[in-house]
């Protein structure tokens, strides 16, 4: 049996797939030019008409979008529909601090839902699953899209969000869940707890959607194992929609971009410059469908592939490697965006320095966040009470600013390994990317 | 009246504390007495030396982090009670003391309690209304 939620449109004939493509961006170009002063400016700066994208083959005279615009064009700046039209927004980081406030349409929720729907029937999904999600649910587009998806199939959905493993186990045992969605991470560690637990045999999951964050095929096979189940990824940002952007099928050798919503390009980072089919570069999105805040060409920073070869599951969309890398300094913990920057506006806005040292690992397959950061005359003090409130502020302010916990640990001056002159900011031990 | 103290940033491992005296060795700058407060991360390192100054230079160039501050410091008899006099006096007049260390003068019969306290002007008073003897700089040099 083939597992399709939209047939029709999965396995598009690419030449019919490019001509639909081609008509949507037309329109979505006049769309944000008429309605979008900022995309008004950057394309009459660029010389570029509406007139002058005739289909997908002039894509590349647009510019682009990067996520510093999304931050200065905060909050509405970017808004191609009146507010009145929107019933949703979801949020992100953005890089210093200010967030990226995305905003739906009920139709762009419902495209959004109908993306994730797909990756859920590509693991195996239908209307007699259960479906457990225990991506956080709010702000982060991890919950509200798996949850809009799992609707959308039939599935009885089990809205978890994330946290509370006794809960978690006990409601996947007792109500028999089938499809498990989270970050890998907590997938791995929920598959720890069964093998402790004894609950191998008495769970009914057969298939696991995890995405937000970095994973490798051996992390894959072990929370396979210890899950019994076919784990499948599944890759979005906020800014473009949410989770569902791609997915895997059963192949599991990549991700398939839903391309009748996304148009996918490689570039090469320095230049701009397109790169053809196969090559390694940076991932650029163009959303053609969404109405309330499409972005044109935005630049995601994830260093990946895009390969047409046919593929065994049937369906005709590019499909995108595993992300191997990033073209900025952003880091994803705990599912969560993570930019040097944030963290060191938060140290010296305390009297501490530059000269910090970002730290991520893993330890049982959770992220850990650690922050060095060296002394200052002005962040010391001679009690240890003052001290210990001052880190306990620093820690705060972090959390706020990150959305997750980060250990702060205060040293000399001098001790942080610098490398011709400047602190190496940023040491992740965790060895995500491959390839 | 009170004395200078110099409290030095430390980091919990091999040779931490050792840096910091030698470079006052150095200059030939002698230790009086000498506090160490520790956490699981690092440490404290406060000290009254016999050259304020002098030290406050050496530290400056050894590129650690310090501070200095005033803190009182209070002759007491070298006997028993003599410090319960002191903590009694500063708790009924309602001072908090945040941390204080103490000290023996060889050349006399004193020992000296160095005290950090939330108001040091009114634990001055306090302690001199009551005939208490402080201890200036100057008494450091000499002592």
């Amino acid at each position: 049996m083939k597992r399709y939620y939209q047939p029709e449109i999965e396995t598009m004939p690419l030449e019919q797939l490019r001509e639909l493509q081609s008509q949507r961006l037309v329109a979505q170009v006049k769309h944000v030019y008429e309605n979008v002063e900022f995309y008004r400016k950057r394309m009459d700066e660029a010389g570029v008409k509406p007139e002058d994208i005739h289909g997908i083959e002039d894509l590349h005279k647009l510019p682009f979008i990067e996520k510093d615009d999304l931050r200065d064009q905060y909050p509405y700046g970017l808004l191609a529909v009146p507010l009145s039209d929107c019933v949703r927004i979801q949020s992100t980081s953005g890089t210093t601090g200010r967030r990226v406030v995305a905003f739906y349409t009920q139709h762009d929720i419902d495209l959004w839902d109908e993306c994730c729907a797909r990756a859920i029937v590509a693991a195996g999904g239908t209307k007699d699953d259960v479906c457990q999600v225990c991506y956080g649910y709010g702000l982060f587009t991890g919950g509200p899209g798996l949850n809009g998806g799992s609707h959308k199939v039939g599935c009885l959905t089990l809205p978890m969000s994330s946290g509370n493993t006794d809960r978690q186990l006990m409601f996947m045992e007792d109500l028999e869940a089938t499809i498990l969605c989270c970050t890998p991470s907590y997938a791995s560690y929920l598959g720890e707890n069964v093998v402790e637990r004894g609950l191998k045999d008495k769970i009914k999951l057969k298939a696991g959607i995890f995405g937000a964050e970095a994973w490798t095929e051996e992390m894959r096979r072990d929370i396979e194992n210890k899950l019994g189940i076919k784990a499948y990824d599944i890759y979005g940002l906020t800014e473009i929609s949410g989770p569902g952007v791609s997915f895997e099928c059963e192949e599991q050798t990549g991700m398939h971009v839903n391309e009748d919503h996304f148009i996918a390009e490689i570039i090469n980072p320095k230049t701009g410059e397109v790169l053809p089919e196969g090559e390694k570069g940076e991932l650029v999105f163009t959303s053609i469908t969404k109405e309330a805040f499409p972005l044109m060409r935005y630049r995601t920073r994830d260093i990946c592939v895009l390969s047409r070869k046919k593929c065994s599951c049937g369906r005709t969309h590019v499909k995108m490697s595993k992300p191997m890398g990033r073209s900025d300094d952003m880091l994803i913990v705990k599912g969560v965006n993570v930019f040097p920057s944030q963290i060191e506006m938060v140290l010296l806005k305390n009297g501490l320095t530059s000269n910090y040292q970002i730290i991520v690992d893993r330890e049982k397959y959770s992220d850990t966040l650690e922050v060095r950061v060296e002394m200052t005359p002005e962040f010391f003090t001679d009690t240890l009470t003052d001290l210990a409130q001052k880190e306990k502020d620093v820690v705060a302010q972090l959390k706020s600013v990150l959305g997750i916990y980060a250990d702060v640990k205060i040293v000399e001056p001098k001790s942080i390994v610098r490398s011709e002159g400047k602190a190496v900011r940023v040491i992740d031990r965790r060895n995500l990317y491959q390839g | 009246m009170t004395i200078k103290q110099i409290s030095i940033f430390a980091e919990n491992r091999p040779g931490g504390v050792l840096n910091v005296v030698q470079a006052l060795a150095g200059v030939s700058v002698d230790i009086r007495a000498l506090n160490v407060a520790d956490t699981k991360d690092y440490g404290i390192i406060r000290m009254i030396v016999s050259d304020a100054e002098k030290a406050e230079k050496v530290l400056a160039e050894n590129g650690g982090v310090f501070i200095v501050n005033d803190v009182i410091g209070v002759r007491i008899p070298d006997a028993p009670g003599g410090l319960s006099a002191v903590l009694s006096l500063l708790a009924k007049k309602g001072v908090n003391v945040e941390y204080l260390y103490a000290f023996i003068n060889t050349s006399g019969s004193n020992a000296c309690v160095v005290l950090r306290v939330n108001d040091n002007e009114y634990a001055q008073k306090v302690l001199v209304d009551a005939g208490m003897s402080l201890l200036t700089d100057d008494d450091i040099k000499k002592l």
